[in-house]
């Protein structure tokens, strides 16, 4: 019951279209096939899967996928692109009213996150913005509600406005608003009792506040981890009051919060800010970007793409493929290679990163000790610059005298020269069998366990 | 006979049914996916692949969790090749037999909460945050108390600001005491006391509240286990019950909650709130097969009493009714 990201979901796909020159339209349906499970998995709308995985569709059977020579990567990368871009851009920009006080209306369901989110906004805006927020406590329904409201504000040092729970919603807003006029608070928020988006009464008590208090953002508080229903909850919010952003909360779960497209293609709405926890700092802007591919369950795979274009030499690694050919792969060369590899992070990191790496015989389960590749390091660099360049000449008395010289034993010196030898012997199968087309086989490195 | 048709008969017999509330809750829900079902039905003439990633998308709507839909399509697909099914007129009666099957497994549980014929009864409510742990508490304490129960609560939710007071409003509404601390105190340190008193005073059930928390946080997990190992080292078998709250509106997430909440505090049973929504928590089908952890209670709104038992045949029945109603009389 793993969840599995759209990079694992296509593997089996990528691996039968090896081999084959150019994918068909029937490889591209099948790969949209698990583009729309990834989604679906992900708790994004059925509805809105099916549309966006036509318009990936079209675009994939088009030029990009079926003319590359990756049509796996291209797929990934045309559909985080689309996501990305439905997604919309990053708008973390809270109204100002002409006038003050502006007034911010929070709204959303019972146990969405309305009160703490309430906090955490008021926090934002004096922190970064420096305004000096009212908090108005309307939630005379769940028990203890304004108490929680009150305790955050002490919490905060940020005043709270109630008035028990024995006067309407409505009228708290109303003498909430002229309090904070008639102590220059620049901001109001209140916090509105959560409901069920199906509740008329209570969604008319909400256009009543609306229309009373004129607000300047009306942000719908949604639960990152709300299934399909959430097109219907946010769809119905907006119709009854239209909401001008959106709040996700609890994102600092393991949901991959699909919500957060079903939401955005039925509003069109922004999505603000996210929660991040339950400290009142924990509120961040929203990345459009990073949500894509946490819904994609792939993020890790383009940050490594990111890592290894930034950190390898393109001339180095041609370089590199040249000696590899010609099998004139010295040790000097393997260490450049490691460096280059140390560079871009924990190793076992990486390998995790790269999708199928658990399916790859000998990558799964693997542990890469950072230590070990420090004592290897230690080992070629207590080496003869002929010794590097002419392993074979290694005897005896060079092994002893290059184990005293690295720190290390002669069983660790006499371990690395042989895994060497044996992976030059694989990469010179690699590089031949690349040429003829043939299957490669399992490899070690020395600093694998 | 076929068991659909049992399971009308029997409840058209009852005629106490299912309350007004829990029809009118599951309507919806029912009526979007019976005439989805029925949409499907008449627009596709023949079971080819777009038929069944049509039907995938139905259950998915109800958030029939990820691997119950593939399982029950893969299913049905070969059901289909066996029976060489062409017309999807006559699939109708292999999805029923399937939904069944699913609704089946579910016949071998226990949905009742147990409740000690001697002594102390301990409950320990867990759950993510805000799905409705403390207003669930002041429910199942309002109807214990009704039985004449003596009930007691232990507000092991230190943590979120005014969750204290919030279960303390619960205690004085339905007339129990609230065993409690400071804010901010050690959760395990509330439940020790709590069930110290409960035994001294000679409770028949104390119901524990704990702090919402992600299932992701190990630390937040860790100090659960401890809150359960006390419990469990002052009255030997208890907590009786650890009951699961779960947000019907919840995805696919709900599995996780479930596997991870059931590793720490073996859950033995789930409180489905919300459920007078449109969502329906469809998952809990598919974390009954795959965890094998029934619900036990079902909450319907806000007020004291919108708390009903988990009736299972009920609550599938109404998800599936207007299908089960297509189904030809076999005999």
């Amino acid at each position: 019951m793993a969840f599995e990201g759209l990079a694992d979901r296509l593997q089996g796909s990528i691996q039968k279209i090896r081999g084959k020159g150019k994918v068909n339209e029937a490889d591209v349906k099948e790969m949209m096939r698990e583009v729309r499970l990834a989604l679906l998995e992900a708790d994004v709308n059925f509805k809105v899967v099916k549309s966006f995985v036509k318009k990936v569709s079209e675009r994939a059977v088009g030029q990009e996928v079926m003319q590359s020579l990756t049509p796996g990567q291209q797929v990934i990368k045309v559909v985080k692109e689309e996501l990305t871009e439905l997604m919309g851009g990053q708008q973390s920009q809270i109204a100002t009213a002409k006038k003050p006080p502006t007034v911010i209306m929070m709204v959303g369901l019972q146990g969405a996150g309305k009160t703490t989110t309430t906090g955490k906004l008021a926090s934002l805006l004096r922190k970064k913005h420096n305004r000096k927020p009212l908090l108005v406590a309307a939630d005379i329904y769940r028990p203890a509600a304004i108490k929680q409201l009150e305790t955050l504000g002490k919490q905060l040092s940020l005043p709270v406005f109630s008035m028990g729970d024995q006067i309407s919603p409505v009228e708290i807003a109303k003498a909430g608003i002229q309090k904070a006029k008639d102590d220059h608070q620049d901001y109001v928020i209140i916090d509105t009792a959560g409901r069920l988006h199906v509740d008329e009464a209570l969604m008319d008590e909400l256009k009543q506040i609306k229309e009373l208090s004129s607000p300047d953002e009306i942000f719908l508080v949604v639960d990152a981890m709300t299934g399909q229903d959430a097109v219907n909850v946010a769809q119905n919010f907006d119709d009854a009051l239209g909401i001008t952003g959106v709040v996700l909360t609890k994102l600092d779960g393991d949901t991959r919060g699909g919500a957060a497209l079903s939401i955005r293609s039925v509003t069109e709405k922004p999505i603000k800010f996210v929660g991040m926890g339950e400290k009142m700092d924990a509120l961040e802007a929203f990345h459009p970007e990073r949500m894509a591919s946490r819904i994609l369950g792939m993020g890790d795979m383009l940050s490594l793409i990111e890592k290894a274009q930034t950190n390898v030499d393109e001339e180095k690694a041609k370089e590199m493929e040249q000696k590899l050919r010609t099998a004139s792969f010295t040790l000097d060369d393997f260490l450049e290679q490691l460096g280059q590899v140390k560079q871009m992070g924990p190793l076992d990191e990486i390998i995790k990163m790269l999708p199928g790496a658990n399916k790859m015989k000998g990558l799964d389960n693997l542990q890469v000790d950072e230590k070990q590749l420090g004592h290897v390091e230690a080992i070629i660099k207590s080496m003869t610059m002929k010794e590097k360049e002419q392993p074979e000449v290694i005897n005896a008395s060079r092994r002893k005298r290059i184990a005293r010289g690295s720190g290390r034993t002669i069983q660790e010196v006499n371990r690395l020269l042989k895994q060497f030898e044996e992976m030059k012997k694989m990469m010179k199968q690699m590089t031949t069998a690349q040429l003829k087309g043939k299957k490669r086989g399992g490899f070690n490195l020395p600093f694998m366990k | 006979m076929s068991f659909f048709k049992k399971l009308k008969d029997k409840l058209t017999l009852q005629q106490d049914t299912m309350s007004d509330k829990f029809r009118e809750g599951l309507t919806k829900t029912r009526d979007n996916f019976t005439t989805k079902m029925n949409d499907l039905i008449a627009n596709y003439r023949t079971v080819d692949e777009e038929f069944f990633e049509e039907l995938e998308e139905i259950l998915f709507q109800a958030d029939v969790g990820f691997d119950t839909v593939m399982k029950l399509v893969e299913e049905l697909k070969m059901e289909v090749k066996r029976q060489n099914i062409k017309d999807t007129k006559d699939i109708r009666s292999v999805i029923s037999q399937k939904l069944v099957e699913i609704y089946q497994g579910d016949e071998k549980f226990n949905n009742d909460i147990t409740l000690q014929e001697e002594g102390l009864t301990v409950i320990l409510f867990v759950g993510v945050n805000g799905v409705g742990k403390t207003t669930t508490i002041g429910k199942l304490a309002h109807s214990y108390k009704q039985d004449n129960k003596k009930v007691m609560l232990a507000a092991g939710d230190t943590f979120r600001a005014g969750a204290i007071e919030q279960l303390e409003v619960w205690g004085d509404r339905v007339g129990v005491d609230v065993i409690k601390h400071a804010e901010g105190s050690d959760p395990a340190a509330v439940m020790f006391d709590a069930v110290q008193s409960a035994k001294a005073r000679k409770a028949d059930i104390l119901i524990c509240d704990t702090a919402g928390r992600l299932q992701n946080k190990v630390n937040l997990m860790k100090e659960l286990e401890k809150v359960k190992k006390v419990i469990e080292r002052e009255i030997p078998g208890a907590p009786h019950e650890v009951l699961l709250a779960l947000d019907a509106t919840t995805g696919q997430n709900a599995m996780t909650q479930a596997k991870i909440f059931k590793e720490a505090t073996n859950v033995t049973g789930i409180v489905l709130t919300k459920l007078d929504g449109t969502a329906k928590g469809g998952i809990v089908l598919a974390i009954k097969q795959e965890l094998g952890i029934p619900v036990k209670l079902v909450g319907l709104g806000e007020k004291m009493d919108d708390l009903q038992p988990f009736d299972a045949e009920k609550y599938v029945y109404g998800l599936f009714a207007d299908l089960v109603d297509e189904v030809p009389d076999e005999d």
